[in-house]
């Protein structure tokens, strides 16, 4: 199969650049799938053996376990390791040719009827290799910790080809040249989403999440698929590149441009859990925790931003659809950071600091800042991927020393943590460094991606032509406040996780100890990511000044320059019909000046966090649940939301089928079909009361028939 | 003459459409449908004087049939006999449902 | 390949041997003592297919006619011709009827333990009938396999079925003999309108095509035709003696039934409603109930099956949810849709034929097909879960399987012609998940808690043959249609030129068409 190389590639300085097997890079986590698919099945028959007769299958020590067991440790990373490679690789190449135009690479015809074709082909751009860095960079990382984390467990061969099968999905999803290829990636990293969730499908609750994960995110689904539907009946076509050159053709916030983003929108709220779906993502919690690094925080959930950047022509068309991006994005961000205040389950309060920060990311790129909302996406993966990770460490700990004791205990209850700097000091540090990153302090990574976005959202309000300067306003105010509510909730979670006093248990904290290598390494790999990461774009202004070191930091918007080939047209269509972005933020101040205010606000925060959380009485008095009541109450159960939505929409939609089962289709239908059977029956019966069974009258009646008929054709 | 064959013919059909429908011996009945059947093959002979000879070869399909039909219907009878001991037909009404 | 073929002239005699190649295998079977029926039946079976897979590549995707055509007469005084021919449309039909055949075979091996004889006998002599419904080219030869293929599914379910399965199979009958009835009266009058016409008696497809009808004919037409169909597809709501038949038959006929029973009815409409009644077709108002009826099917029955405590009873809803998007792709009148409806026929005779099958397997098993009773089954039989996951997701529609291709192109096509119901439709993805996953989850996942749920087996070798080129089909339709797709296009793009030409040019069928003034629809 020769690949087909459409668009000439061409440069637009350095040397010309050659793909170098991209294909390759979707078919290693393939058939890393296939490989530990394999695996899995015959381990699961055997194991399947032992359930039968009663027991489990004994995995033995780890010298001698079975090969299904020690193959998936080399596959499962190794093709990830391979997939980093040559991404790299290629990003070498695109980086030293400077493309200008998306290398589109086809392989087959994926399906062709007369009038639509798409073509099984993969776009490579700036965009979709920053997106194939992040997965298969994040993602090589996070299988060398599952293989730590995950070793003990008997699914162990399942869960890397499932974690395989979900890299190779979600390299469709950012890979694919067009929507419909793209939705391929985006359901199926759904779909890998589901089984992992329920991993551990003997749960009835784990495999309910799951579930819940699946229908929600197909809610999303039907938007994706409805706004293609708008998409290829504009223009005949779903590929990328075709689309995008002849949207301008479409009317600025014209009624069809705001469906299809609206449209798209509801899919990226479905995948990427904002308001009102995003419900799914803490109960997604239940997966294996380095199932939760990277996909629920690192690549998956990301998905929705990556679709509203891929469109960023279309959102940019759309006054309308961005503004709905950019405020569902903020209500979501302030409202997912104020439940995570009151958590102490230690992975929902993290996902629900994903739901926020993802919030961060569609404020982005609703006010227009694709390049600030991919960048924030990217420093995200590293920290909250470190988060999730370190979490993971720590659950690991906790989990082993109370297997140790045989006690009955949540691993994951940050009440049953506390003091653990001293038992693991390595995941201490780094998960150190990924709070601060994410609490916005210069200057680490968030600081940089996060202040970008909150300077864009004043720029873009105080536009021009702004469509809607006051809700920019409103936007930036919570933008404001959820950077602040996150700094207070992350100290928490860190203070509570490893300050004070240890209340693991007396027995217990003796066997609590630091993560093997393969578990801190990916930690270490990533602390200096949250850190640096941060310092491959800083802004212009903030550059010369003390942010930047007065110029001492190396670069000046490099993402933003690298991803202009992707964001230029938007930002053309922006400046035609919005004017000039402002350059003050709503109350006054500059860039430099509200970066300071923000950081050190951020830092304020912290430490007071650390004299209101610290002080134990007034933390076990925040912790204890029976005595909380109104607003925190109200928090800790997440403002009853599930409980609503169970009531309102899941519990109708249940009694509304049994209606339709029982009353319409029993009751009715079939009812009004059997009464016509049982009338023709009837009327059946009446009429053999004719049929005597007397031979006589049989005659009699014959007789009399056949003179009436001879006597009317007598009488005629 | 086909005047005088058909009254024949006509007399006889009655007199078995009579004994069809007044007589409750079986065997009686029997002998009335065989007399209506010969009543029919009168009528036939007559009008194959004028028709041509298709009437007189049907007459040797009828008497066929007839022969057939005793041959079943007696044996019928008979085996009825053997079961109620009676051939009167007001006694059979079970065919019927 | 190709040249193999034609040097044996495989073109020639291949229809034919199809339609009696299983007739002679009844006789065969008949003749073979009671314990070696099911394997003589199913070599036989496996003989069909081998000799029908040569159709793929025998195939001319450049015609768009019938080709393979060969004809006998049959009845002379009536125009009766025993004629065959094969296009775009029916040839998957007939391939999807001999793969299905084979493998609801050797899926019987196990479930039918009396009366084997009679009962292989019984699904070769359906074979035989349902390949005839699809590659008969005269309309008589057509309405007989029709009917045929009624005596043995009756029997099937009569007599091997579950406890109501007189109710079932009488309800089956019924329902399904009244709608062909009607459909014989329209024959009828094809026939003397043809007569009248063409001046000789003909039951000809093509002679059919020919000739030109008022509106108002092909409306009373269409409308005999459309309820026989209607109620084999079945659509809403002419749909609940399907959930009935599916409870009781037993599972080689459960899978019968949805692989490819019911594609006669959609096959039906594709051959018969839309080329000959194209004004009817078209007209408003019919494409307005048939696209709300086939919208009420996909959201209405995917709710009453999300509540169904039965499993079959919830994967035999699913079936009419499933031909609503058909009818959906088939009345939104354009080849996309109508591209996609045929796959999704193809789709759903993979998919819910492999559930019938998975859950006649799990009832053998477990002798329960309660949801309820389940639960844990993928700890013990992991590769039984696996299948039916990927079984599960391909009936729901997740890309990457045959059941996205097909629905995504029928919602497509909808789309193009009537957005708002399109739209509507396309909540159907949601409810899909909606009734599949909680089954899944209760019967294989969850605690593995019921001592008799820890005694089920793992699949058997044999098991694993009928399932396992079944989900290698549903990926590989989902990943690579495009073979698929190309050998029905033309013979697509004729039905739908056929259709929009009576619209534009109603001259072109003579005087007699009424001139049809489309209004705006929608």
């Amino acid at each position: 199969m020769s690949p087909l190389i459409q668009g000439d590639g061409q440069p637009f300085g350095g040397g010309e650049y050659e793909p170098l097997v991209p294909g390759l890079i979707l078919l290693l986590p393939l058939l890393g799938f296939l490989a530990n698919g394999i695996l899995a099945l015959v381990h699961a028959r055997a194991s399947a053996n032992a359930v039968r007769e009663g027991g489990e299958l004994d995995l033995g020590g780890r010298a001698d376990r079975p090969s299904t067991h020690t193959w998936p440790t080399w596959i499962g990373p190794g093709v990830m390791g391979g997939a980093f490679f040559l991404t790299l690789v290629n990003f070498a190449g695109m980086f030293d040719a400077q493309l200008h135009e998306a290398v589109v690479i086809s392989y087959w015809t994926w399906m062709a009827t007369g009038t639509f074709a798409v073509e099984a082909a993969i776009q490579l751009d700036q965009l979709s290799m920053i997106m194939m860095m992040v997965v298969t960079g994040v993602g090589f990382l996070i299988h060398v910790f599952s293989v730590g984390y995950m070793r003990d467990d008997p699914g162990y061969p399942r869960y890397f080809a499932y974690l395989n099968l979900f890299v190779f999905f979600m390299l469709v999803l950012v890979m694919g040249a067009s929507y419909p290829l793209m939705f391929v990636g985006w359901e199926g990293v759904g779909l890998c989403s589901y089984l992992l969730i329920g991993f551990w499908f003997g749960d009835r609750e784990k495999s309910d999440a799951g579930k819940k994960a699946f229908i929600v995110n197909r809610i999303g689904d039907f938007g994706f698929l409805v706004a293609m539907f708008l998409l290829f009946v504009e223009f005949g076509t779903l590929d990328f590149v075709p689309i995008f050159e002849e949207a301008e053709a479409l009317v600025y916030g014209g009624g069809l441009v705001t469906a299809i983003t609206l449209f798209f929108f509801l899919g990226a709220a479905g995948k990427s859990a904002q308001m009102p779906l995003y419900v799914w993502l803490p109960d997604a919690m239940a997966g294996p925790t380095p199932v939760s690094a990277l996909i629920h925080a690192a690549t998956m959930v990301t998905a929705g931003v990556y679709l509203v950047a891929r469109s960023s022509v279309l959102f940019a068309l759309s006054p309308i659809g961005s503004a709905t991006v950019a405020c569902v994005g903020a209500i979501t961000a302030l409202f997912a950071a104020t439940i995570a205040l009151k958590q102490n389950d230690i992975k929902k309060v993290l996902a629900y600091s994903t739901v926020s920060q993802l919030g961060y990311m569609f404020v982005a790129v609703g006010v227009g800042a694709y390049a600030a909302g991919i960048f924030h996406l990217m420093t995200h993966a590293f920290f909250k991927a470190l988060l999730f990770l370190g979490s993971g460490a720590v659950i690991h700990a906790m989990h082993e020393a109370y297997h140790q004791t045989h006690r009955q205990a949540d691993p994951q209850d940050m009440r049953n943590m506390g003091g653990l700097r001293a038992h693991m000091p390595i995941t201490w540090a780094t998960m150190w460094i990924a709070t601060l990153a994410i609490a916005g302090i210069w200057p680490f990574a968030g600081f940089f991606s996060k202040d970008e976005i909150i300077w864009q959202i004043a720029a873009f309000g105080g536009a021009e032509a702004a469509a809607f300067p006051i809700l920019y306003t409103m936007v930036w105010v919570i933008a404001l406040a959820a950077a602040v509510l996150t700094a207070f909730y992350m100290t928490r979670l860190m203070l509570m996780t490893f300050h004070g006093t240890n209340r693991t248990g007396e027995k217990e904290s003796g066997y609590l100890n630091e993560a093997p290598a393969t578990m801190w390494v990916p930690l270490a790999i990533l602390a200096p990511l949250s850190l640096f990461g941060g310092w491959i774009n800083v802004p212009e202004a903030l550059q010369t000044s003390w942010a930047g070191l007065s110029g001492a930091l190396p670069t000046t918007e490099w993402l933003h320059h690298w991803l202009e080939p992707i964001t230029e047209q938007a930002h053309h269509i922006q400046e035609v019909n919005l004017g000039e972005l402002g350059h003050t933020a709503p109350f006054g101040g500059g860039e430099v000046l509200w970066a300071f205010i923000s950081t050190s606000a951020a830092l304020l925060v912290v430490l007071a966090a650390v004299r209101v959380v610290g002080s134990e009485e007034i933390r076990d008095a925040a912790s204890d649940e029976s005595r909380l009541s109104g607003f925190g109450k109200l928090l800790l159960n997440k403002y009853y939301v599930d409980e609503i939505y169970d009531r309102f929409i899941v519990n109708t939609v249940r009694r509304k089928a049994e209606f339709f089962w029982k009353v319409v289709d029993v009751g009715i239908i079939d009812r009004f079909l059997n009464a016509l059977g049982w009338v023709t029956k009837g009327v059946g019966w009446g009429v053999s009361m004719f049929q005597t069974g007397a031979v006589n009258t049989y005659a009699f009646v014959l007789t009399v028939g056949a003179l009436i008929v001879l006597g009317l054709s007598v009488l005629t | 003459m086909i005047t005088e064959a058909l009254l024949l013919s006509a007399i006889l059909f009655v007199i078995g459409t009579f004994g069809v429908l007044v007589r409750r011996n079986a065997i009686i009945i029997f002998l009335a449908i065989e007399l209506q059947l010969n009543a029919v093959n009168v009528a036939l002979v007559a009008f194959s004087n004028l028709h041509g000879i298709d009437g007189q070869i049907f007459v040797f399909f009828v008497m066929t049939v007839a022969a057939a039909e005793a041959a079943v219907g007696l044996a019928i009878i008979i085996s009825i006999f053997r079961h109620y001991e009676t051939v009167d037909v007001n006694n059979f009404n079970f065919l019927k449902w | 390949m190709t040249v193999l073929l034609e040097t044996i002239g495989y073109s020639n005699w291949i229809l034919h041997a199809l339609v009696w190649l299983p007739v002679l295998g009844v006789a065969v079977v008949l003749g073979t003592e009671e314990r070696k029926a099911k394997t003589v039946a199913f070599w036989c079976s496996v003989i069909v297919l081998g000799l029908s897979l040569g159709l793929w590549w025998a195939f001319d995707p450049t015609i768009s006619g019938f080709q393979m055509e060969s004809t006998a007469t049959w009845i002379e005084a009536w125009g009766v011709n025993y004629s065959l021919g094969i296009d775009g449309i029916s040839l998957f039909m007939v391939m999807l009827t001999t793969f299905s055949t084979s493998l609801a075979i050797l899926g019987s091996f196990n479930y039918i333990r009396v009366r084997e004889r009679a009962f292989y006998a019984l699904m070769l002599l359906l074979e035989a009938g349902v390949v005839g419904v699809f590659v008969a080219t005269d309309v008589f030869l057509f309405y007989v396999f029709f009917e045929i293929t009624l005596i043995p599914m009756y029997f099937i379910v009569g007599v091997w079925g579950g406890e109501r399965r007189i109710y079932a199979a009488i309800k089956f009958f019924l329902y399904t003999a009244f709608g062909s009835l009607l459909m014989l009266v329209g024959i009828l009058y094809l026939f003397y309108q043809t007569k009248n016409i063409l001046g000789f008696p003909s039951f000809a497809y093509g002679d059919f095509l020919g000739i030109s009808l008022t509106e108002v004919e092909q409306l009373w037409l269409f409308a005999a035709f459309a309820l026989a169909f209607s109620i084999k597809v079945p659509v809403f709501p002419l749909h609940t003696w399907l959930p009935d038949a599916h409870v009781e038959a037993p599972t080689p006929g459960s899978v019968i039934l949805a692989a490819v029973l019911l594609k006669m009815g959609t096959y039906g409409f594709v051959r018969f409603l839309l080329p000959l009644f194209p004004l009817a077709a078209q007209h408003p108002v019919i494409v307005a109930t048939m696209l709300m009826l086939g919208l009420i099917g996909i959201i209405y029955t995917a709710l009453v099956a999300a509540v169904q405590p039965d499993a079959k009873k919830l994967v035999a809803y699913t079936s009419v949810a499933h031909m609503g998007f058909v009818v959906l792709g088939v009345f939104a009148l354009n080849v996309n849709g109508l591209q996609g409806g045929l796959i999704v026929m193809i789709s759903h005779g993979l998919s819910t034929g492999a559930l019938f099958l998975l859950l006649g397997m799990l009832y053998e098993r477990r002798h329960t097909r309660t949801i309820e009773e389940f639960g844990g089954i993928a700890r013990v039989a992991p590769w039984f879960a696996t299948a039916f996951v990927i079984t599960a997701l391909a009936s729901i529609g997740v890309p990457g399987t045959s059941g996205f291709i097909g629905e995504f192109l029928a919602l497509l096509g909808t789309f193009e012609s009537h957005p708002v119901i399109a739209i509507f439709a396309t909540l159907g993805v949601i409810f899909a998940a909606y009734y599949m996953l909680p089954m899944v989850q209760s019967v294989f996942f969850n605690e593995l808690e019921t001592p008799e749920n820890r005694e089920v087996k793992d699949l058997t070798g044999r098991e694993i043959t009928i399932l396992a080129p079944l989900c290698a089909l549903m990926i590989w339709i989902g990943w690579n249609p495009t073979p698929f797709l190309d050998r029905m296009e033309l013979s697509v793009r004729a039905v739908i030129e056929r259709v929009e030409s009576a619209a534009s040019t109603p001259q072109a069928f003579g005087e007699t068409t009424g001139v049809y003034q489309p209004e705006e629809a929608d």
